[in-house]
């Protein structure tokens, strides 16, 4: 795996795209601080950035790149190699660009500006991000061998996490209102890896404290330790399914 | 060495490979001929395991080959369409994919050498031009001095020179008593080279000759008259 991991870095870490990733992430981060006189303010731009752009050129990106490796990979298989070791290796070497993008782009400001336990919750829910939608963009490169329909299903995810999962949730809070829905509300959250990050890094800044009374329940689970480490739990969760469900259909796809 | 026994393969409706049965024995040079869409592609994918037949069995020296890797240590394999990681240069594309496999302490480079591709080393895959990354193709695939070499359109966007440079380590090889799968749509390329023929048409194999078999059969000289003509027999019969 190691083998192909490094064929996988050393093109990838050369790839315009990403460079303009990383450049991008660190100019808004350092604008979002700088900018604001309150660093708390900042996070919370920096939150909304993050939380849409980060699962997005992840899923994009990983899904094109994976697409345009397809006649690589054909070659890498014709060597003495297990099929889980290349699709292990490409897996690594996706994510792990894009981890490092997100850290120099966004990290270094984070812990410059951010010492703190929401800078470091941020850096972390962030990368775990990045890894669940590099492992939905494997899935979804499965599903189909045609590149524009993978394109459209990945962004598709992206749009059903991002914006409509939210706007189902609301649509199920008008309904119900009258019920005291806010615990079915929670677990639903970990439905959504972008919820839960959000959710997280919201209760981890000062205007949590502005919740009202939905958001003081949500502070005594997500804010409590056992809350914490569920979230984490939970990301990795659906880091590794979506990409254990890939790995099956590779090992039996026909290239 | 390599041997099909009733293999099946379907790609939705498309019956691609249908019963195919065959043998292939090291120091044969194996011409394998027929028209577009007809199947060679997927056997040679079937031999590298990329395509898992739905029935039948492959094997590769008495073991069957299906779900193993081992095997490929000893198959060398130059795609139609090379498409590598775009922004490695042909050094690195070499340095790494020897790598994968560290057990080759002699790598074979000749084709490397006789293609002066030393010289555009630093050149990014992304800026070479097609025969370039065909001949990167050939010297990847001869490269760890495979036992079997298969070989799908070799001289397909080679220049005449470059060509002729294939052939040559090509007849070397063969003269080392090394199995060579070939496809091509040259027949004229082949005559010189193959000992034997193979004739695909929808995913069946219409015959499998030796080629001084079937030159005296058809009373041709060429190989591609003689394969012309062998097809029009079998049609009347």
């Amino acid at each position: 795996m190691y083998k192909v991991l490094r064929i996988v870095l050393a093109d990838i870490l050369k790839n315009r795209v990403l460079l303009v990733y990383t450049l991008l992430l660190g100019a808004l981060a350092w604008a979002s601080f700088l900018l604001e006189d309150n660093s708390s303010k900042g996070m919370l731009t920096l939150l909304n950035i993050i939380i849409l752009t980060v699962p997005l050129v992840s899923v994009l990106f990983s899904t094109i790149y994976v697409y345009n490796f397809n006649e690589f990979l054909e070659l890498l298989l014709s060597q003495p190699l297990k099929r889980s070791t290349v699709w292990l290796g490409l897996y690594a070497g996706v994510s792990l660009s894009l981890m490092l993008s997100f850290f120099i782009g966004a990290g270094i400001p984070l812990l410059i500006f951010q010492l703190n336990t929401a800078g470091f919750m941020m850096l972390a829910l962030g990368i775990l991000v990045s890894l669940v939608f590099v492992s939905l963009a494997f899935l979804a490169t499965m599903f189909t061998r045609d590149k524009s329909k993978g394109v459209g299903i990945a962004v598709m995810l992206w749009l059903f996490y991002a914006l409509l999962f939210d706007g189902l949730i609301l649509f199920i809070l008008f309904q119900l209102s009258d019920y005291p829905i806010e615990g079915a509300l929670m677990m639903i959250s970990f439905l959504n890896p972008i919820d839960l990050a959000r959710i997280m890094i919201l209760l981890h800044l000062d205007v949590s404290a502005m919740l009202g009374y939905t958001g003081a329940l949500f502070f005594d689970f997500f804010g409590s330790s056992t809350g914490i480490l569920l979230t984490f739990i939970a990301l990795c969760i659906w880091c590794w399914i979506p990409f254990q469900i890939s790995l099956r259909k590779f090992k039996k796809e026909n290239l | 060495m390599i041997r099909f026994e009733q293999v099946n393969k379907h790609f939705g409706k498309l019956h691609a490979l249908r019963n195919v049965s065959l043998n292939c024995e090291a120091g044969q040079c194996i011409a394998l001929v027929g028209p577009n869409g007809c199947g060679k592609t997927t056997l040679f994918k079937s031999i590298l395991g990329l395509v898992v037949p739905d029935s039948g069995d492959i094997s590769f020296d008495g073991s069957t080959l299906i779900r193993s890797h081992l095997y490929r240590s000893r198959i060398g394999y130059m795609p139609q369409i090379g498409r590598y990681p775009s922004n490695l240069s042909i050094g690195q594309l070499i340095y790494l994919i020897r790598q994968l496999r560290e057990e080759e302490t002699q790598a074979d480079l000749e084709l490397l050498e006789e293609y002066h591709l030393e010289s555009m080393f630093e050149k990014p895959m992304r800026s070479l031009s097609g025969g370039t990354i065909q001949k990167v193709s050939a010297t990847i695939a001869f490269m760890f001095n495979p036992s079997v070499l298969i070989l799908d359109e070799p001289t397909a966007g080679l220049d005449p020179l470059a060509s002729e440079i294939l052939k040559e380590k090509i007849k070397k090889e063969l003269a080392k008593g090394k199995l060579i799968i070939i496809s091509s749509h040259l027949l004229n390329e082949l005559d010189e080279l193959a000992t034997q023929v193979i004739y695909m048409q929808e995913g069946e194999i219409k015959y499998h000759r030796d080629i001084t078999e079937l030159k005296e059969i058809t009373g041709e000289t060429m190989l591609s008259k003689a394969v012309v003509r062998m097809l029009k027999q079998a049609s009347y019969v």
